[in-house]
């Protein structure tokens, strides 16, 4: 079982919760999903139409909140919205995301870290957004992130995993667990990351404006405990040349 | 008087609370953070929390995201 920061997670789906077309479809979906742990992002209250509140209608005992530093260019913008993240009741879990460009949303790994420092030194459960770099990984893991989160394209691409190489080294050495953020733009994504030995995934844009989320959300839910599955089974190995896969004696009858 | 949220200029009752203004925004206030004058306050306080001409008060809420 999937063990964070001493809490269990029997699903290995994260959620996310932005872009869906409505509260009741999102409702649906992370239903449907399985997933026991969701993003949350912090706005300012739109005071002519302040619309919806996620918070009325989200299950706090079902789901554990993961709130999202999304909007902060720099360390110091992302500890502000921690802090505000948990004086809004959002807890200690923090999805750590420090994006100054606009145009990529890549994850600025100076500050990132720094910020990882100071916001574990305040007992937030940091998950940090990176790219994938094995050396940024292990220097996260070092100042206390309890996960670490590389991506697998940006953020939402739905382009899948472009950093495979990386994430491999990623998974190979990291202590923490690693959840593959950003860029899953269909099941086999996720499934291939859980073969790869991710230990989760975490999904948003692709349930969120498929089709239809809520069996969007059950595929990925199904993807993710196949690939789970098949990394515990033990892949058999890549090779070059064929392996015939039936007897190549016993053939003499045709001669 | 006024004070600026989110801002914009709003005009305000005298010696209204934290919470009032919340709840007369039809807002919930277990679930808006407010920072006032730069300071994060507290939940406890909203109630007792008076607001002052001129104030900068930023009501904050959760909202979804990836």
């Amino acid at each position: 079982m999937l063990t964070i920061a001493g809490h269990k997670f029997s699903s290995r789906l994260f959620g996310g919760t932005g872009k869906f077309s409505s509260s009741e479809i999102m409702k649906k979906a992370l239903d449907a999903s399985g997933c026991e742990m969701i993003t949350v992002a912090l706005r300012r209250v739109n005071l002519n139409d302040p619309g919806d509140d996620i918070m009325s209608i989200i299950d706090r005992k079902r789901y554990l909140l993961l709130p999202n530093t999304s909007g902060a260019r720099d360390a110091d913008e992302a500890i502000r919205l921690a802090r505000f993240a948990r004086a809004s009741g959002g807890g200690d879990w923090l999805k750590l995301e420090v994006t100054p460009d606009p145009r990529t949303l890549l994850p600025d790994p100076v500050e990132t870290l720094r910020a990882t420092e100071v916001l574990v030194k305040e007992g937030f459960i940091v998950l940090p957004y990176m790219n994938a770099d094995p050396i940024l990984a292990l220097r996260l893991q070092d100042v206390g992130a309890a996960a670490v989160m590389p991506l697998g394209s940006p953020i939402g691409t739905n382009q899948g995993i472009l950093t495979r190489f990386q994430i491999e080294i990623i998974i190979e050495q990291a202590r923490v667990p690693v959840v593959v953020d950003a860029g899953l733009g269909a099941p086999s994504h996720a499934a291939l990351a859980m073969e790869m030995g991710a230990d989760a995934v975490l999904v948003n844009t692709a349930i969120a404006v498929a089709g239809d989320p809520v069996i969007m959300a059950q595929a990925f839910a199904k993807a993710v405990e196949a690939g789970r599955m098949a990394y515990e089974s033990g892949l058999g190995r890549q090779q070059r040349e064929s392996m015939a896969s039936s007897p190549q004696s016993g053939l003499e009858f045709l001669d | 008087m006024e004070i600026i949220c989110n801002s914009e200029p709003r005009q305000v009752a005298e010696g209204i609370s934290l919470e009032k203004y919340i709840l007369d925004l039809d807002l919930n206030p277990n679930t808006v953070v407010a920072e006032y004058n730069g300071q994060i306050v507290r939940r406890e306080d909203y109630a007792d929390y008076i607001m002052e001409e001129g104030a900068i008060l930023e009501l904050i809420r959760f909202v979804g995201g990836g």
